[in-house]
């Protein structure tokens, strides 16, 4: 069934549909992420771009289509020669291949950011405490945070629970980090200590990742590609460059306008 | 004289094992209100049939007077060929009408959680049951204990309904104590003093409580 191979793309979108209601978010996705690659998902609001995300992360239900992780089904699951609803423990499995970080960080506010970042590993993992405390004290110094470690999200920064948040994703070794709006919720002040963790991530780590983001600027330097959504569809994609430099749609062309402007 | 002190002296052994009865029977009721009011939210939050059903329970105990219900177990399941001991039935009723009601506050407790929460829990893959023993009930239960307290004490206030079914707790047993001597006002009087000093040290235990939980999750 797991016939994973390092040809294939991590994550592929297939006809994905996603509808509220009446309302369609994502109409017939089809996208495809290469391993190890940085994607920028870019667009305005209602544009289905963090649905993309919510729904590779399992927080929605898919109503159309296919979701692939590396390499196998996620959404679906193969049996008796037919593709059938995936199972929980099915959902669980693959999902074990992501982690995600939030616009609103979603820390547990009653455990210290050790303990956000070990709760995990034990009960899911099954590592001892010991070696997960150990671990979560490498990652909080990976993030610059070895001395808050002891600290309730209640007495962090923005910038810090976010960075708290990282590493809590990265205690669970997943092979494809998904960023939501990560620093919308931020004192301007605060992003560039986040958006340095994940720079260095990108750096350091094979890791793929997906970010929806509205800074732009990050999105030139750091991603391999850009996604612009448009009414649930991607309107247009390509390498940094181009498509800031020298977009083709027409859409995109307006929404760089405009965000550009209101800087 | 109004009140005899002999008496007094004559009957407080004889309310003071009645004591033990209506304590006894108050802890037990609540411990399994408490599991089963959680119990209840859990299924009513689940959705569905069961979601439904549940919910349908909950609102006919809760709509129904409790002595209705102590009757129902005592008198009226032995019919069905389910006899039970008056003290069991005592036990069922309150427990199950107090669940009703505790069911109600978990489900406002856990519906306070944000739902980031929740989704911070599917992103880091957690079982269902890590779920809510590490990280959503720790959050719903502590503002919740001081409407939980409230329905302990109104429980405990809530025994004497198990006299109507002869069960020998401290009201049974003061009408008991009356009705054999023809003076009802040192029985009367010591079990509405001892409500009120139970009363008193629970509501004063409940609070002690909250303020080492708050103290707990607002550092």
């Amino acid at each position: 069934m797991s016939e994973a191979t390092g040809n294939q793309p991590m994550v592929r979108f297939e006809g994905v549909t996603k509808r509220y209601g009446s309302l369609t978010v994502l109409d017939d996705l089809n996208l495809e992420i290469g391993r190890g690659e940085k994607v920028a998902i870019i667009g305005p609001s209602g544009s289905g771009k963090t649905t993309v995300l919510r729904m590779l992360m399992t927080l929605e239900r898919i109503d159309g289509g296919v979701i692939w992780v590396d390499g196998e089904p996620m959404t679906h699951m193969q049996k008796n020669g037919g593709m059938v609803a995936a199972e929980p423990k099915h959902l669980r499995r693959v999902r074990s291949k992501i982690g995600m970080v939030f616009q609103h960080f979603n820390l547990f506010p009653h455990m210290t950011a050790l303990g956000n970042c070990s709760e995990a590993p034990v009960t899911v993992l099954g590592l001892p405490r010991r070696e997960a405390e150990e671990r979560a004290a490498e990652l909080l110094n990976m993030v610059g945070l070895a001395d808050k470690k002891n600290h309730y999200p209640a007495q962090l920064s923005g910038g810090q629970q976010q960075r708290v948040a990282i590493a809590r994703a990265l205690a669970m070794r997943p092979k494809i980090m998904l960023f939501d709006e990560v620093t919308s919720a931020l004192d301007p002040e605060l992003c560039g200590e986040v958006l340095q963790v994940i720079r260095k991530l990108g750096s350091e780590h094979d890791l793929t990742m997906l970010m929806v983001t509205h800074q732009m600027g990050f999105a030139k330097e750091f991603a391999d590609r850009v996604c612009f959504f448009y009414k649930g569809k991607i309107a247009e994609q390509g390498v940094p460059q181009e498509l800031f430099v020298a977009p083709k749609n027409e859409r995109t062309q307006q929404f760089l306008r405009a965000v550009l402007e209101a800087v | 004289m109004i009140w005899s002190w002999d008496y007094t002296l004559e009957i407080l052994p004889v309310l003071a094992q009645a004591s033990i009865v209506t304590i006894e029977a108050t802890l037990l009721s609540f411990v399994i209100a408490l599991v089963l009011g959680l119990v209840l939210a859990l299924l009513r939050m689940s959705g569905g049939a069961v979601g439904w059903l549940t919910s349908a329970f909950v609102e006919l105990v809760r709509s129904t007077p409790l002595l209705i219900q102590i009757f129902f177990l005592f008198f009226v399941l032995p019919r069905l060929g389910i006899v039970l001991d008056a003290f069991v039935a005592g036990i069922i009723a309150l427990s199950l009408h107090y669940g009703c009601y505790c069911s109600e506050v978990y489900r406002a407790g856990l519906e306070a959680v944000p739902r980031g929460q929740w989704e911070a829990c599917t992103a880091l893959n957690l079982s269902t049951w890590s779920m809510f023993k590490r990280i959503i009930l720790p959050q719903a239960i502590p503002p919740i204990v001081p409407a939980l307290g409230n329905y302990l004490v109104a429980l405990f206030k809530d025994t004497p309904l198990l006299s109507a079914i002869a069960v020998l707790e401290l009201v049974q047993t003061a009408k008991v104590l009356g009705s054999d001597n023809f003076r009802y006002t040192e029985p009367m009087t010591i079990v509405g003093l001892t409500f009120l000093v139970l009363s008193l040290v629970s509501a004063a235990g409940i609070r002690w409580l909250e303020k080492r939980l708050n103290r707990r999750s607002v550092r």
